[in-house]
This record gives C-alpha cells, structure tokens and sequence, in this order.
C-alpha cells in the first residue's frame, strides 16, 4: 500500500524497518525531520536509542561506537555538519566499519543557505577525509528511492564492512510522494566474527586503523582497494533514458535528473536525438555506459545543481573521446527544462 | 608452592612499550584486576584513545577499539547505548580529553551515560613529544611553552573532575595520584568501585589519575615524583568530587 510521505521521513522509516533503530544526529535544516522522527519512533523500538549528540563529530563517531557491537545505526546531516563528520568517516573506512550516513545537501560554500544544492559531491565521492579510502555514495531522485536506496546503504554498509553514504539534495529531503514500504527489510550478515560484545568464550577482538610499519600499513591499504576494485564490479548502478539513438547525452543524478527527462522529451520533440544517463551510484560511478556512449554521441552535458563536480567524473569516464560541456546552478535555483534545453542547443 | 603474584587474567602476557616510570602500564594493571575481581573480563570493551596508550589494546584481554582523538566518550556512548550489557572503559589522556575531546567528555557526563572514563593526567602532550597541554601547570616548561606556562596568553589549567563534578548527572567523580603507596591502593579501589557502579547500571563514573611521564617532564622517575608531590599535586587537589546516586532525578 502506497502511502504519501515526505523524503526525510520516509528514509527515517525505511532506517527503522532495515532495522536501524540507533540514531544519533545533531539538528540542521534541511534535514531535521529525520532526527525528529527518529526521536519520536525510537523509544517505542526495541532496543531503539536517539541520542542528539553534542556535535556532528560526537554523532559519527557514537555510530562508529555503536556498529562495533554489529548493529545498525544511522546519521544524518547537511552540508556543514558532514565537513564535521569527515574525520570519523575516514576512521570508519579505515577501521572496516558497516555505516550509514544521510547526507541532505544544501547551498554553500561557509554557512551557505538552506536551500538545495548538489555542491558536496566532492566530500561525498573524492575522499573528503584523509587517506586512501572510498565510500559508496547512493543518489535517490525520488520519496521512493529514498527509502529503497537507505536499506540497499545499510545492505552494501554490511556486506562490504564500508561506510555508505545517501547523498540527496534538500528537495528530495522536503518533497513528498507516495512510497511502499516493507513491513521489515531482514539482514542476513552475520559480524560474529568481528564485532566487540565483550570476549565471552573467544579471544578478544579489535577495531582499529592503526598501522605504524610502512610495509604493513600499504599492505593494508592493497587489501582496502581490492574491496573498493569489487565493489565497482559488482555495485554500479545507473539508468539509462532514451539513450539508444542519443547523440547528446545529458548526465544528472538526483533531482536534476527528473528536470532532465523533460529536457530530453522535449529535444525528442525538436528532431534532436537526446538521451541521459543518471549515475544512482555515485561511487563507484558508472563509466561504462559513458564509455559505450561516446562511440555514438556527439557530445556530453553534465548537469547539476553545482558550479560543475560530477562533471569532471563525466570528463575521466569519456577521457577525451568527445566532448564534455556543463550547465549547472547554484544557490538552491534548480535548472528548468527550458534551460538545459537551451544549453543543449547551445553546443549544436 | 603457592603463587602470591601473577598476571591478571585481563591483561595478556605482552610486555608494556611504555617509558621507565610511567604511569600508564600502572593503571593497565589496576584495570585488569579491578575486571578480573569484579568478573567483568567477559563483558568489557576499552576503548584506545589518541596518545601513547593508543596501543592500550595490545595489552588487555577484552574487546577492544581504537578511537579518534578526543573522541572516545562519543564511541563509548555508542557502544554502550547499543549494547548496554557490556562494560565500556574510555581510557584517555589529557591532550585527549581535556582539548581535543571536551565536548564529548562534558556531554557524555552531562547525558549520565553508563560507562567509566579513566583520565590519565599527567599534565603534558606524551605521544607527540611534549607540548603544552591544557592540564599544563603555570610556569611548567614544555616543548610549546618552552619559558614556561605563561597565564597571561596560555590561560589556566583545567580542572575537569571539579568541573564534570558541577553537572548533576555523574554518579562518580574521584582524582587519585600514582605517587605513593597508599595513592595507588586508593587508585585502585577507585577504579574498582567505578566499574562496580557501572555494572550496577548506576551511571557515569570518572576516575582522574595523575601520572608521571619522567621522559616528557625531562627527569627521571623518582624526580618525576618528587615534582608530582611538590607541584602537581596542589594545583589538583585528590579527593572525590562527587558520589551521588540518582542525582538526576532530584530537581
Ligand atoms: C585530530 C588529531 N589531532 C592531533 C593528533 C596528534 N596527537 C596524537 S597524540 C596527541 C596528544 C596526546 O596527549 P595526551 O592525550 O595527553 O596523552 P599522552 O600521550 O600524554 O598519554 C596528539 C595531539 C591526532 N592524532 N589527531
Ligand atoms: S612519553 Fe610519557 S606518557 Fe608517553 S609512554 Fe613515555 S612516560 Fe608514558
């Protein structure tokens, strides 16, 4: 039974029926509904705790306290918070741990504004913490995915033992829709192997990142990017739209891609033979179908809601073969159809 | 023949990295016997802050994690909220706690949280070589404060027992000194009866120890005693700063 939900919600929900029922967060707009739902469903969960933390530091690193045990738990945060929580996340990679953080993007740089932006693709995708880490970054563009994409974060956090982040932008946070969600979302990853509930007839486990010999510290690091080298095989995720015949292929992920399937129709309606590919993982980014694509495209268009940071993953993926333009806005305007079709005709 | 010394069976048989005369390895052991005579091994994870005990899990038989600087209280707070049957030990120093990590000592405090802190202070930077802490005495010279702590530009000492000791919802809150004998038994019941309440589920429980680090301070360990009693010590008077049960509840 589809239900009318709004987007920060209905993810807290999902959250809960994946069986996350930790939460820990420090409030900031545009993503209050999540700790404020979570405060309300927690105490009535089962072994449910919502904890405002002190800061979004205390909140990451309370979830990297709380996955040591093996159960799920869930941040969230927007823009600023997240540049906070960058630290814990590289420990969380660091320390092979399962976590999921919501990331709700709004206007920056600095203080920025409240309204939605698609600027912290970098933080997200390109490090953003220190070292050599990676974590999976998933874009919903609607309520729906929203939910459907947090339980594939906590599926993906769990069977690779990797942080998981749900990068959406404040739209997607605010709008409502109607979603389906499962009554539950069963887990079947077992962490008995790792996971600290004290030494009870076993010897005692550890959870550190801690390597101070060279040799041993890059040997762990090979073993982090044989998972992350599996990861991009086995986890990629995009959608194609009308790409077939495309010789223009817009990219957007997120809500820019909804405006850019109208964009796309009305092309079609013009003679020109437009398509889009929308990355849902943004690490790891789908560069196949780029790759296929710039055999028969003209030229590509990246489209974001950003002075232009996926564009340049559109760059490494089609590596020169044709060329690669970017429309994109700041500031919390989102493009219309009629601009990215302008920004179309504009390369022709 | 009867054995009237032996290791505890929480720590493992690894020999300490730590300076002649610190005090870390001290208080390792008083941890371990403090679990073992509560029967608490089985239950507990410490958690290995950022500084030179950021190897503390190399030594003892429980579940261990390491954690960022200044942030074990958070992970503390994690790991207790999702398994409150376990026994979670933040063990920390000074830079750690009383700089890097003062909001999540203060809140962690603050919310009650049901584990025990043990706060090593031994009023310098260690594991980066020596700098000013913010435990640092006044006039006390370190590698960042090399005239000696000026309280015209580098402030005060901290004082964190009194000032966690001023939130209504610790249960616990003791300093205790490595200097002597009778300090070290007094460290020990400390550290004991805070892993005792905690397994009661009775609330947050702090021990402050002051430790010497002979190799930072630049003396040797019975110098480093000396300056404990004559300089530390006044400036962090011992005692027990707080034992109240049920405090929150009152007002
Ligand atoms: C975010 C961050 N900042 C700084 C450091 C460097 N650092 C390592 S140990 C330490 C101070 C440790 O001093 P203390 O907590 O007093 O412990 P001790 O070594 O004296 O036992 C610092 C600043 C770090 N590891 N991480
Ligand atoms: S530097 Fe100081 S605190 Fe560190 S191990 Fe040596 S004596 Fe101990």
């Amino acid at each position: 039974m589809k239900v009318l939900m709004k987007g920060n919600e209905a993810l807290s929900e999902a959250a809960i029926r994946a069986g996350a029922t930790l939460y820990f967060g420090y409030p900031i707009t545009p993503q209050n509904e999540i700790g404020e739902y979570m405060s309300r469903r927690l105490p009535m969960v089962p072994g449910g705790a919502y904890i405002q933390a002190e800061t979004e530091v205390a909140s990451i690193n309370m979830v990297y306290g709380a996955v040591c045990t093996g159960r799920r738990a869930l941040t969230s945060s927007s823009s600023p918070g997240i540049s906070l929580m960058m630290e814990g996340i590289s420990y969380l990679a660091g320390a092979e741990l399962p976590a999921v953080i919501v990331s709700i993007m709004r206007g920056g740089p600095g203080l920025g504004n409240i309204n939605p932006e698609q600027a912290d693709y970098f933080q997200a995708t390109k490090g953003g913490g220190h070292g050599s880490y990676r974590m999976i970054a998933l874009a919903p563009a609607s309520v729906q995915e929203m939910t459907d994409l947090t339980v594939l974060a906590f599926d993906l956090a769990d069977k690779y033992r990797n942080p998981v982040m749900v990068l959406a932008d404040g739209n997607l946070g605010q709008m409502m829709e109607p979603v389906e969600l499962q009554d539950s979302y069963p887990s079947t990853h077992d962490h008995s192997g790792w996971a600290l509930t004290g030494p009870k007839g076993r010897k005692g486990h550890t959870v550190t990142s801690i390597y101070l010999d060279a040799d041993e510290m890059e040997e762990y690091v090979h073993k982090l990017y044989r998972k992350y080298d599996e990861i991009e095989r086995q986890e990629t995720r995009f959608e194609e739209f009308q790409t077939e015949d495309a010789e223009v292929v817009i990219v957007a992920y997120g809500i820019v891609s909804r405006v850019v399937r109208s964009a796309v129709e009305s092309l079609r309606q013009d003679g020109i033979k437009a398509g889009m590919v929308r990355p849902i993982t943004l690490w790891p980014y789908p560069k196949a179908p780029l790759q296929r694509l710039a055999r028969q495209a003209k030229f590509f268009l990246a489209c974001e809601m950003s002075m232009g940071q996926m564009v340049e993953d559109v760059m490494l993926s089609v590596n020169g073969v044709r060329p690669v333009y970017f429309y994109g806005r700041s500031g919390g305007n989102v493009p219309t159809p009629a601009e990215v079709v302008a920004a179309v005709k504009q390369r022709m | 023949m009867q054995k009237v010394f032996e290791r505890p069976k929480s720590l493992n048989d690894r020999p300490f990295h730590y300076c002649p005369g610190c005090g870390h390895g001290i208080v390792h052991r008083m941890i371990a016997e403090a679990l073992d005579e509560l029967g608490l091994q089985e239950r507990t994870v410490l958690i290995s802050p950022v500084g030179c005990s950021v190897f503390a899990y190399w030594y003892f038989e429980t579940d261990n994690v390491q954690a960022a600087h200044g942030r074990a209280p958070a992970v503390g707070t994690g790991l207790k909220r999702a398994n409150p049957d376990s026994i979670v030990i933040s063990y920390q120093g000074d830079g750690d706690l009383a700089s890097s990590g003062t909001a999540e000592i203060i809140h962690a405090a603050a919310r009650g949280e049901n584990f025990t802190v043990i706060f090593i202070n031994n009023a310098i930077y260690g594991m980066t070589g020596g700098q000013m802490a913010p435990t640092t005495l006044v006039g006390q010279a370190t590698s960042t404060s090399p005239y000696g702590r000026d309280p015209k530009f580098a402030g005060h000492p901290i004082h964190v027992s009194e000032m966690l000791a001023s939130l209504k919802a610790p249960r616990y809150i003791e300093r205790t000194s490595l200097n002597n004998v009778a300090n070290l038994t007094r460290t020990k019941r400390a550290i004991k009866k805070a892993l005792d309440l905690q397994n009661k589920g009775e609330g947050f429980t702090f021990v402050e120890v002051l430790a010497p680090c002979p190799t930072n301070w630049g003396v040797d360990p019975g110098e480093a005693i000396d300056w404990m009693e004559s300089t530390m010590m006044p400036e962090y008077p011992l005692g027990v700063f707080r034992d109240v049960k049920g405090a929150e509840v009152k007002s």
